[in-house]
């Protein structure tokens, strides 16, 4: 089931709710955190698991060395005038791997105003964040503004996914406004804003996404990008190009018809980067 | 670094007269010194009349004996610098090329922008040069390299191009420091008359230089290598 | 100060390099995705409020005197794509030698020495638009102008598109140049606030199809245009 459907049961934190399903008015606020930590035992601790409102923690089964976390879906959201926010932190020499037990639907809300969904991620030298959730999709009527804030220390990995979906199969999007601004060592590494949906100008034509309803990001930070900087690649005409950034990393920058080729297209551009990730 | 507005210190670039030009001229970038510049030569002409050859040929015949480096205007595609790295006429760090937004006279002409900085980098990237040929892309009569590209420029034509070129003049074929006439040896079989065309760019063109050859035969470039060579000698004499 | 300097700094034969390059508008009608007056018009649109608004808030904020290098690394993360990172860099070193010519400042000087492979041009355009004694909203009007016209000159040229119909694309264009050129001044003039220069407040309006098709274009064995 995807989070975020409308009758999804009361979160333990949130506020008040009519048994509707709907929101009291202001919408919900909540502030979720992951702290990972190496533990004595060369793998990685959790000291800091803490769910609020629409988001979940759960830790699942943890690979070598690092710690997974799953995202799930406790309530619904993000709806209109909804404030989350997500912090992550990975201190140095941890590693951990976050991902979704479904795709995130942004939906229609009574409160007015957009939701907003701010997410910051912190990656400390020799440690690495996996960040693979599954896909946003933008659903009629609803209005989102999502951030993510990333900043990397220099000898950061990071594998970082975002798709968004705009309109679930045969219907026309919500607005989705999206900011991804990542810092390596302080310095500026990417910026990118994107407005999609009705009232943003031009946002289906021919220079942003033409008749693409899908469009996504990897991005892959790592050390071994200083030495050995991507080489530019297209990897489907029209589709996607990954991209040395000015700094230890690569970016692919994927539009698609759907979230399915879309995926196929960053899976492949995730094997492009594995050699450049894996050098030590 | 806060880069602070101030016009009182600006430094002047312009000066009249010659000698300005032969030191690296407005704007002079930071920190390189305002030792003399390479020559730089214009080449220009119609589509197919042999600039890319003379410009092979010359690389092939003076290298040995010039520091030499080529821009090429490629119109469409970037043919004309590949051809001249296949040939091998000169290492591959000693040529660029530069695109012209589909109006090769605008690049060498209106707006040279493009082609000093790749003049500038061809410099800065290989050391000192004697010479810089600058090739544009085939273009009709009018095409004229500004003078803020090339100090000296030399206009290609061929004999199978009609032998009235020379008669309708233009200001390649008129303003031009040497008019090569090229090909001569396919005169009798396209039905041009050579006395007939030598005579039209006398007339065109006054006391300037006119190169009747065949770029394709042996030792064809010669008379446009001899120009060449004594213009460098005036350009390091001047 | 004067207006008419901005005549000067936007015009299409400005010697700054500009006539060789299409704004993406080459691949996007190879691609099929301009075919038409009312394709170049949509594109236009795009490329206006994503890098046009990104550019213009940049030069804005060059103009308005925020730190020039800073600005130069904050452009380089609003662009994602190295070809496109690269032509910002020789147009701006293009356009530092016209404005050298045309406006001697101590201000171009300096960053020539500093940068000698070049800065993004919009941020050039700025310090350019200041030495030509213009201000913020002046610079940011040359840079969304600039992001529309490249395009229509281009396709003039790639569609045998008639240039009235061009030209009147940008025509109708002109209320939404306004309402871009508003947004980037005030983000512009805001990120150079109180003598500091704040990146974050710079919009980093991005298109995904953009910067795709430049990596494209690059590659592209037989072009016309330079970007």
């Amino acid at each position: 089931m995807a989070r975020g459907v409308t009758d999804a049961a009361a979160a333990p934190t949130a506020e008040v709710r009519p048994p509707d399903g709907t929101r009291a008015t202001g919408g919900v606020r909540a502030h979720a955190r992951i702290t990972a930590a190496p533990d004595a035992r060369g793998g990685t601790a959790l000291p800091e698991l803490a769910g609020d409102g629409p988001i979940a923690l759960r830790r699942v089964r943890a690979g070598a060395g690092e710690a997974r976390v799953c995202l799930v879906g406790a309530m619904a959201g993000p709806l209109g005038g909804d404030r989350v926010r997500l912090d992550v932190r990975v201190e140095p020499g941890a590693a951990l791997r976050v991902t979704s037990a479904a795709a995130t639907l942004a939906l229609p809300g009574t409160a007015g105003g957009p939701a907003r969904y701010d997410v910051s991620l912190a990656v400390g030298d020799g440690a690495e964040l996996h960040w693979l959730p599954e896909p946003l999709v933008s659903v009629r009527g609803s209005r989102l503004h999502v951030t993510y804030r990333i900043d990397l220390a220099p000898a950061a990995r990071l594998v970082f996914r975002e798709e968004q979906v705009l309109g679930r199969t045969g219907e026309p999007p919500g607005r989705l406004v999206s900011r991804l601004t990542v810092c390596s060592g302080g310095r500026p590494l990417l910026d990118q804003a994107t407005d999609y949906g009705p009232g943003a100008p031009a946002w289906d034509g021919p220079a942003v996404l033409a008749d693409n309803r899908a469009t996504g990001q990897l991005l892959v930070a790592a050390p071994g990008f200083a030495a050995t900087p991507a080489k530019p690649h297209v990897l489907a005409t029209a589709q996607a190009a990954l991209t040395p950034l000015p700094g230890p990393a690569a970016l692919t920058t994927a539009v698609a018809p759907d979230a399915l080729r879309l995926r196929t297209l960053l899976d492949e551009a995730r094997t492009h980067t594995t050699a450049a990730y894996e050098a030590r | 670094m806060h880069l602070d507005h101030s016009e009182t210190t600006a430094p002047q670039h312009h000066t009249s007269g010659a000698p300005a030009r032969r030191v690296l001229g407005p704007p002079a970038p930071a920190g390189r010194a305002t030792r003399r510049r390479a020559l730089r030569v214009g080449l220009g002409g119609p589509v197919g009349s042999g600039k890319t050859a003379t410009v092979a040929a010359l690389c092939r015949l003076l290298h040995d004996e010039l520091s030499l480096a080529v821009v090429t205007n490629d119109i469409y595609t970037r043919e004309d610098a590949e051809f001249l790295l296949r040939e091998a006429v000169l290492p591959p760090e000693r040529i660029t090329a530069v695109e012209t937004g589909a109006c090769p006279h605008t690049a060498i002409r209106d707006d040279i922008s493009a082609n000093v900085e790749a003049v500038e980098e061809l410099e800065a990237a290989v050391g000192p040069l004697d010479v810089v040929l600058v090739e544009s892309g085939g273009d009709n009569l009018t095409a004229t390299f500004s003078r803020g590209l090339a100090d000296a420029q030399l206009f290609v034509i061929d004999v199978a191009g009609g032998d009235d070129i020379p008669r309708k003049g233009g200001p390649g074929v008129t303003t031009a420091d040497l008019l090569v006439v090229n090909k001569t040896d396919l005169a009798p079989y396209v039905g041009s008359d050579l006395a007939r065309m030598a005579r039209d760019a006398r007339a065109q063109r006054g006391g300037k230089p006119v190169v009747f050859t065949s770029l394709a035969q042996e030792g064809g470039v010669r008379p446009v290598a001899d120009w060449l060579r004594e213009r460098v000698a005036s350009w390091r004499a001047a | 100060m004067t207006r008419a300097a901005l005549l000067v700094l936007a015009d299409g034969r400005f010697p700054a390099g500009g006539h060789a390059h299409s704004g993406g508008a080459e691949q996007a009608v190879a691609a099929g995705r301009i075919t038409d007056a009312a394709g170049l018009a949509a594109y236009c649109r795009g490329r206006l409020h994503t890098a046009g608004l990104t550019s213009a808030a940049l030069a804005a904020a060059a103009c308005a005197g925020a730190d020039p290098l800073r600005l130069d690394e904050a452009a380089d993360a609003r662009t994602p794509s190295p070809a496109l990172r690269a032509t910002a860099r020789r147009l701006g070193r293009q356009l530092l030698r016209a404005a050298r010519a045309a406006w001697p400042a101590a201000e171009l000087d300096a960053l020539a020495g500093a940068r000698p492979r070049g800065v993004h041009q919009p941020v050039i355009l700025g310090v350019a638009a200041r030495a030509a004694g213009l201000g913020p909203a002046d610079a940011s009007y040359a840079a969304v102008y600039e992001a529309v016209s490249g395009p229509a000159t281009a396709t003039v040229r790639l569609l045998g598109l008639d240039p009235f119909e061009a030209t009147a694309v940008l025509a109708r264009l002109a209320p939404e140049l306004d309402d871009v050129a508003a947004r980037a001044t005030t983000a512009g003039v805001r990120a150079a606030a109180g003598g500091r220069t704040d990146v974050d407040v710079l919009p980093a309006a991005g298109a995904p199809l953009l910067d795709i098709a430049a990596e494209e274009h690059a590659v592209r064995t037989a072009r016309l245009f330079a970007s």
